[in-house]
C-alpha cells in the first residue's frame, strides 16, 4: 500500500501549503485564420478558440476533484497577433482584443494572452500598429493580455522599440486611470520571451510551436518554505537538496496534471513550467522561502544569493519530474503578487536595485512593480532597458511589468485587487536617462551570442 | 481505478462506521485501510476500489467531504495516481 507518511504529505501540502496548478494554458495557432478582411479575421478567430478552448475550463475543474488539487486559473494563449493581423489598418487591432475577450468569455478562462509582437530587431508595420493599439486594447477589454519581446541574446537589443514601449506604458496607465492604472499589469516587455510559457501576462502561442499544446504552471512556494522550516539549522548543501526533493514532488503533479488535461482533450502536451509563482495570500510568499533560508528580511545584503541558490535548486529538482520542461521555470519575484515582497518593501528593506540585482538570479524580472505616476517616459525606458540588458547579457528571460500608477506618488499603495494584489509605490532615481535613450538604434548583440 | 480515501482531524466515535457506510452505498470497495490517533488527533487512510462506483468520482468525494464537514473532520477521496506519482520515481 502506499505509505501512510505520504499521503499525509501531500494531504497537508494542498491543505496547510497552498499546493496547487497555477495554471492550464492552451495554446492555440492561429495561423490558419489569417485574412485580409478584419470580420473574416476576427470571425475565423472566435470561431477556433471556442471551439478549441470549449472544453478547457470544465476538464480543469474535472481533473482538480478526481485528484483532490486545486487548478487555480485556466487561460488560452495564441499566436502573437501581429503576425495574423499584419494586412489590417491599424484599427484592425483593437477588432481582434475585442474579439479575443469575447472569446475568453464565451470559454469562461480567466485570462487571454497573445496580443503580442515580437520585435527584437526591426518592427514590421503590423507589430507598430500591434504597438500602437496596445494602450486602447488592454483599457477596452478585460481579459486580454499583452507581450512586446524587445531583445534576445543573439540580435540584441531594439532600442526603439524600448523607446515605443515606454511611451505606450504611460499611455495605458493613463487610460486605465480610473481602475489604478491597471492596463500596465496586463502589459509585459520582454528580453528573450519563451515561446511556451503559461503564465500571464507573458504567455503566448509560439510561431515553431503546433497546431495546439497544453502548458501547465505549477506552484508551491509554501511548500518549499515548510520544508525548509523543518528542515532546521542545516548547511546550505543539505537545504539545496531539500528544495531539490520539494521542487521535484511539486513538478511531478504539474507532470501529472498536464499530461491528464492533455488526455483529455485530445491536445499535445507541450511543457511543465516549473515555476514558484507567489500569490498574495499568507504562506504563499517566495520573500517568505528567502527568509526561511536565514534572511531577516528579503532584500537583505544575501537575497541575491540566497534567490540564486533556490531557482537553481527549483530547476534541478524539476527538471526530473517532467517529461518536458519550459516556459520560465524559476522563483518569480512579483511586488504586488507577493505578500512578503510587499511587507519587505514597506519595511523599507527592499529597494528598486536590489529587486534589479535579484532579476539576475530569478526566473524572470522586475514584476508587477507601482511606480510614481508621473515618472517620465524616458526613466521607465532606462528601467526596460537595464532589464532587458540584463537578460541578453546572461541569455536568460528577463521582463519588465511596471505600473507607473496614475496620480500615485512614492509611499502610496495601489491595489488590483485578486491575484494581482496589492503594491507599494517604489521610488526611483530621478536623474534622467532621456538623452542616451533618444539615441534611439539597437544595441548590438553581446560577443557570446556568436557561438556557431 | 483506485482512490485514497482520508480522513483527518479530531478523533470521535463512529468515523470508520460513517465513511465506511458511504463506501458501500455507493459500491466503493475498501480494500485497504490504516489509522493511527495521536494525542486525539485522527488519521485514517483506506485503499477503495471505484470501478464500481454508481456516481461519478466528483460527487462522492464532494458527499464524502460533505460527512466529514459535518463531524468537523477534513475528509478527502483522490485518485491514486497523485500519491504515486509525487512519491514514486
Amino acid at each position: 500500500m502506499l505509505n501512510v507518511d505520504d499521503i499525509l504529505e501531500t494531504i497537508g501540502m494542498i491543505r496547510e501549503e497552498n499546493l496547487d496548478i497555477r495554471t492550464i494554458t492552451m495554446g492555440i495557432s492561429l495561423f490558419d485564420c489569417v485574412s485580409d478582411d478584419g470580420d473574416r479575421l476576427c470571425g475565423k478567430i472566435y470561431d477556433k478558440i471556442t471551439r478549441r478552448a470549449e472544453r478547457l475550463v470544465a476538464v480543469g475543474e474535472e481533473i482538480s476533484r478526481d485528484y483532490g488539487v486545486p487548478i487555480v486559473n485556466k487561460r488560452v494563449s495564441v499566436t502573437p497577433v501581429s503576425l495574423v493581423g499584419g494586412a489590417l489598418p491599424p484599427e484592425g487591432y483593437l477588432k481582434i482584443a475585442k474579439t479575443l475577450q469575447k472569446a475568453a468569455d464565451a470559454t469562461g478562462v480567466n485570462f487571454i494572452g497573445g496580443f503580442s509582437a515580437l520585435v527584437h530587431k526591426g518592427m514590421t508595420v503590423g507589430d507598430r500598429n500591434l504597438i500602437a493599439a496596445i494602450p486602447e486594447a488592454l483599457a477596452g477589454t478585460e481579459l486580454v493580455c499583452s507581450s512586446v519581446n524587445v531583445a534576445t541574446t543573439k540580435a540584441g537589443i531594439n532600442m526603439d522599440a524600448v523607446r515605443l514601449m515606454g511611451e505606450t506604458i504611460k499611455k495605458t496607465a493613463y487610460l486605465t486611470r480610473e481602475q489604478n492604472s491597471i492596463g500596465c499589469a496586463k502589459l509585459v516587455v520582454f528580453a528573450n520571451v519563451p515561446e511556451d510559457n503559461p503564465f500571464m501576462a507573458g504567455a503566448f502561442h509560439g510561431v515553431g510551436e503546433a497546431d495546439g499544446a497544453i502548458n501547465v504552471g505549477v506552484s508551491g512556494p509554501g511548500v518549499v518554505a515548510a520544508a525548509i522550516r523543518r528542515a532546521g539549522d542545516c548547511d546550505l548543501s543539505a537545504l539545496a537538496d531539500v528544495i531539490k526533493k520539494t521542487a521535484f514532488k511539486i513538478t511531478r503533479v504539474g507532470q501529472l496534471v498536464a499530461g491528464e488535461a492533455a488526455a483529455r482533450l485530445g491536445v499535445p502536451f507541450g511543457i511543465v513550467d516549473l515555476s514558484l509563482a507567489p500569490t498574495p495570500a499568507v504562506g504563499d510568499s517566495v520573500a517568505e522561502i528567502l527568509e526561511e533560508m536565514g534572511l531577516t528580511s528579503c532584500g537583505a545584503h544575501g537575497t541575491t544569493a540566497a534567490l540564486a541558490m533556490l531557482n537553481d535548486a527549483v530547476k534541478k529538482g524539476g527538471v526530473m519530474a517532467s517529461s518536458h520542461v519550459g516556459g520560465l521555470s524559476g522563483a518569480f519575484i512579483p511586488v504586488s503578487e507577493d505578500a512578503g515582497m510587499i511587507a519587505a518593501v514597506e519595511r523599507g528593506a527592499l529597494s528598486m536595485e536590489k529587486l534589479e540585482a535579484m532579476t539576475a538570479v530569478c526566473s524572470v524580472g522586475l514584476d508587477m512593480i507601482a511606480v510614481p505616476g508621473d515618472t517620465p517616459e524616458a526613466v521607465i525606458c532606462g528601467i526596460i532597458a537595464d532589464e532587458i540588458a540584463i537578460g541578453v547579457v546572461n541569455c536568460k528571460t528577463t521582463a519588465v511589468r511596471l505600473i507607473p500608477a496614475w496620480g500615485k506618488k512614492q509611499g502610496d499603495t495601489v491595489d488590483f485587487g485578486g491575484l494581482l494584489g496589492s503594491a507599494p509605490v517604489m521610488g526611483l532615481s530621478s536623474y534622467s536617462p532621456a538623452r542616451f535613450i533618444g539615441r534611439g538604434g539597437r544595441i548590438p548583440a553581446p560577443i557570446h551570442s556568436l557561438k556557431n | 481505478m483506485k482512490a485514497v480515501i482520508t480522513v483527518t482531524g479530531k478523533d470521535t466515535v463512529g468515523i470508520i462506521a460513517d465513511v465506511s457506510a458511504l463506501c458501500a452505498k455507493h459500491g466503493a470497495n475498501i480494500q485497504e485501510i490504516t489509522q493511527s490517533v495521536l494525542s486525539e488527533y485522527f488519521a485514517m487512510i483506506m485503499l477503495v476500489d471505484i470501478d464500481g462506483l454508481d456516481t461519478p468520482f466528483a460527487a462522492f468525494a464532494e458527499e464524502l467531504a460533505a460527512m466529514g464537514g459535518k463531524r468537523g473532520l477534513d475528509a478527502r477521496a483522490m485518485h491514486e495516481d497523485i500519491f504515486n506519482t509525487m512519491h514514486h520515481v
